[in-house]
């Protein structure tokens, strides 16, 4: 199943495809997500946003905007 | 002198840089476990050796040589313009080994720009924690460079660092590699044509990044823009390929120096402390009442705790002023010493304990990791003002202090939401306001009542100002927000770190340091102003107060002794320089319930608020109800009565109108200036004094008509 990070449950795992904003993308590729890397969805704050997600070992968080731009591919 | 060796450490935010500064150099850089604590460079001295020392400069963090915010911009105008004067002979790159691959693509961009590089591997016992065993020796064959594992908070492996560094500012071994990715080669020889010889890499970064770098004019600016047009250079994509590149070759080198054990006894992914604190901290109910609770607490302890230290403190000081007043004989020096100096003093030491447990909570938040989660859940509430889950920062320290709180503003990435913080940080309530509060809530609160019997009425008003200073700020914020109407991308992509363990005695230091600074720049202006305010009330405009003494005992001949001085006291006060300002003044403060004495608290504290009490206090010894036994500042405030009514004049319409004032007036002088250096524009201060002010004295006029 195909889709955006924003659409992942607390719980989810998932892996990266791609990228659908270019100014964005290269802070993510920094922070390491990787198109190829598995992530988890970890945590929501309230009102579900922003959320933290589990990339390569450390946990890190974005706006579900910011989300929305990281296309992931569920199991 | 010689010139030294220039060490810069580089690393991720978090990594540990300030850390390892102050075991490198004995100072007390101030570190904190959330990405963005260094926010402006340090230098130290590092020795070597006995007569060998080395110059270290502590940096920001940065996660690549493209920068996104101008903290990160400084450490780039440094690397890479070698005729800087911080340009470092070397780098030691500081990485997190818990998270070795982000932290080595940043190393592998600094060792590109032509820097030797030595490699720190810290928070070895993290990565160890979450159950990875690092190869440091292998790591190092593998990227052909000096590694040396560290522990910088308990100052671990200095001494390999030491062996590490030495080597390499001996040979100065900086790799020449080839671009990570090809460019044509007309491309490079034109850059060199218009700029000058420089390492390839380092020639991209300047055609890349040459708006954010201050040593280009804006003709060669131009120029750049018109390199890329000409080969068809586009920036973004060749950053993007080259981090996927990096990553690609670190991938494979992390993969082979570094064993999971987690991965080898196939057991299931542990649960670390940190996700266990984490799901109940960021918990989408329960961590907004834990967080509010932990405020909650804080006030209850600056107010209730701090209370049995302040008494002693207070009733000492006045024990001291009684006893030298007998000593001494009776002379206009006498006065200046105790009722001008030592209780100005008074005034500063009493408030120690109250910042000594404000800092102590503050700095317990941000040394345990839980400041990034409160950034966390506030962001989105954040936003709606036109604020940034990253302005948590600011504001919270703006309750220690405005000034390094409008400095921690710099990692905001967009200029619209750091202008914004910017302008309202100061009207969270900083620790100069708290002796202001403290004694007006003293005075207007009744001491011994209690909420359902648990909580101090005076703490939960204590708290309640600290409130209203918060939201006071995100209603103005709103309010900017709507008036700004900039459409600017912001973005919150930010690490949470690993919660970690306070270190006790680096927090009593950085106690002590905050107090020391307290007493002491406090104490200065707060000196200063009490033996100027001391004489503007003891003297007057020609022989006024020469005559008062007489004119009063005629007009009241049935008067006692005492109450006759008292009397020629307050009168004395009233003729004086100090008194013809309050007076001056009084027109425009009536509406708000302030008299002319108050006045003259008004005007000196526009320099600086932590001089109300000082004034106050001098303001009331010199204006007579002298009773020596209960000369504290507090009893002789409560003492005061309304010439118009016969009751006390601090009632509390008076009092909450003054609380008020005091929450929101833009009164210090420092915070004006460090707003005029972050905006670079007078435009700025001048709003945000303007602002402030006229937002105090509308709603103290409001206080005071509704209670009164
Ligand atoms: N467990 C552990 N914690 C460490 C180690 N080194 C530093 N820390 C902690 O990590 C946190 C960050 O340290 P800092 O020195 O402030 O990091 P920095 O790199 O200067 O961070 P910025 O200034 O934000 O870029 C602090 O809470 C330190 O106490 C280490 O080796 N092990
Ligand atoms: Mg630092």
């Amino acid at each position: 199943m195909s889709g955006t990070l924003a659409d992942l449950k607390v719980g989810e795992q998932a892996e990266i495809m791609g990228f659908t904003d270019e100014l964005l993308s290269l802070k993510l590729l920094e922070m390491g997500c990787l198109p190829g890397t598995v992530i988890e969805l970890t945590h929501q704050a309230p009102f579900g946003d922003p959320i933290a997600i589990k990339v390569s070992g450390y946990t890190l968080s974005m706006r579900k905007e910011e989300a929305a731009t990281i296309q992931v591919k569920t199991k | 002198m010689s010139k030294l060796p220039k060490i810069a450490l580089i690393g991720n935010p978090n990594a540990g840089k300030s850390s390892l500064f102050n075991s490198l150099t004995g100072l007390n850089q101030k570190t904190g476990n959330f990405p963005g604590v260094t926010m402006d460079k340090l230098t130290g001295i590092w020795e070597l050796e006995p007569n060998r020392k080395v110059e270290v400069l502590d940096l920001p963090g940065i996660y690549s040589i493209y920068p996104k915010s101008i903290d990160e911009e400084l450490v780039i105008n440094i690397l890479g313009n070698p005729a800087h004067a911080d340009y470092p002979d070397m780098a030691i790159v500081v990485a997190d080994a818990s998270n070795l691959k982000r932290n080595l693509l940043l190393f592998s961009q600094v060792r590109d720009l032509g820097i030797p590089t030595v490699l720190a591997l810290n928070m070895v016992d993290v990565a160890e924690n979450q159950g990875y065993v690092i190869n440091s020796i292998k790591l190092a064959r593998e990227l052909n460079i000096e590694v040396a594992e560290i522990n910088a908070k308990k100052g671990i492996g200095v001494n390999g660092l030491r062996l590490a560094v030495e080597k390499t500012l001996k040979n100065r071994y900086a790799s020449n590699d080839a671009l990570p990715l090809p460019v044509g080669d007309d491309l490079l020889a034109d850059i060199t044509a218009q700029y000058g010889e420089a390492d390839p890499y380092r020639s991209l970064l300047w055609l890349m990044e040459h708006d954010r770098m201050k040593m280009f004019s804006e003709e060669q600016r131009i120029g750049f823009d018109r390199l890329q047009e000409k080969h068809r250079f586009d920036a973004k994509s060749y950053k993007t390929s080259e981090t996927v590149k990096r990553y690609e070759a670190l991938s494979e080198i992390v993969e082979r120096c570094v064993i999971n054990l987690n991965r080898q006894w196939d057991a299931p992914p542990v649960k670390t402390m940190t996700d266990r604190l984490d799901s109940f901290f960021l918990h989408p109910v329960g961590g907004y009442l834990i967080f509010l609770g932990i405020l909650f607490l804080m006030f209850q302890a600056v107010f209730t705790w701090a209370a049995y230290p302040m008494d002693a403190i207070d009733g000492g000081v006045a024990q001291l002023n009684d006893y030298l007043k007998e000593i001494l004989p009776a002379s206009a020096l006498t006065g200046l010493l105790t009722d001008g100096l030592i209780a100005g003093i008074g005034g500063v030491l009493i408030f120690v304990p109250q910042i000594a447990f404000l800092f102590f909570f503050i700095s317990m938040l941000e040394e345990t990791g839980y400041m990034s989660r409160v950034m966390f859940i506030m962001d989105k509430l954040m936003r709606r003002f036109g604020l940034n889950g990253k302005s948590v920062v600011p504001l919270m320290s703006g309750v220690a202090c405005a000034v390094p709180a409008i400095m921690s503003t710099r990692s905001i990435g967009s200029w619209k939401d750091r202008l914004i913080t910017i302008m309202v940080t100061p009207l969270m309530s900083c620790s100069a306001r708290l002796p202001i509060y403290t004694v007006l809530i003293a005075l207007v609160v009744p001491e011994k009542s209690t909420l359902f019997g648990m909580f101090n009425l005076q703490g939960l008003a204590l708290f309640g100002l600290y409130l209203l200073g918060f939201f006071m700020a995100i209603l103005s914020a709103w309010v900017m927000k709507q008036l700004l109407q900039v459409k600017e991308k912001s973005y919150f992509i930010m690490e949470l770190p690993t919660y970690k363990g306070p270190r006790f005695k680096h927090m009593a230091l950085s106690i002590y340091n905050s107090v020391k600074a307290f007493v002491f720049e406090a104490g200065k202006i707060i000196v200063a102003i009490s033996i100027v305010l001391w004489v503007l009330a003891s003297y007057g405009p020609g022989d006024s107060l020469a005559t008062v003494e007489q004119s009063v005992r005629q007009a009241n001949p049935t008067l006692s002794a005492s109450e006759l001085a008292n009397k020629v006291a307050a009168e004395k006060l009233e003729q004086s320089y100090a008194g013809h300002f309050g007076h001056f003044i009084e027109p425009v403060i009536k509406p708000l319930g302030y008299d002319w004495k108050i006045g003259i608290a008004l005007i000196t504290s526009f320099a600086a608020r932590e001089v109300f009490v000082g004034t106050m206090s001098t303001i009331y010894s010199l204006g007579g109800e002298v009773d020596d036994e209960n000369a504290t500042i507090k009893n002789r405030m409560r003492a005061e009565i309304n010439p118009v009514t016969g009751k006390p004049l601090y009632d509390a319409a008076l009092g909450f109108s003054l609380l008020i004032f005091y929450a929101f007036a833009m009164q210090c002088m420092s915070t004006l200036a460090t707003t005029y250096r972050e905006t670079k524009s007078w435009k700025y201060p001048a709003i945000q004094f303007l602002y402030m002010t006229t937002l105090a004295y509308l709603s103290a006029f409001i206080v005071y008509q509704v209670l009164a």
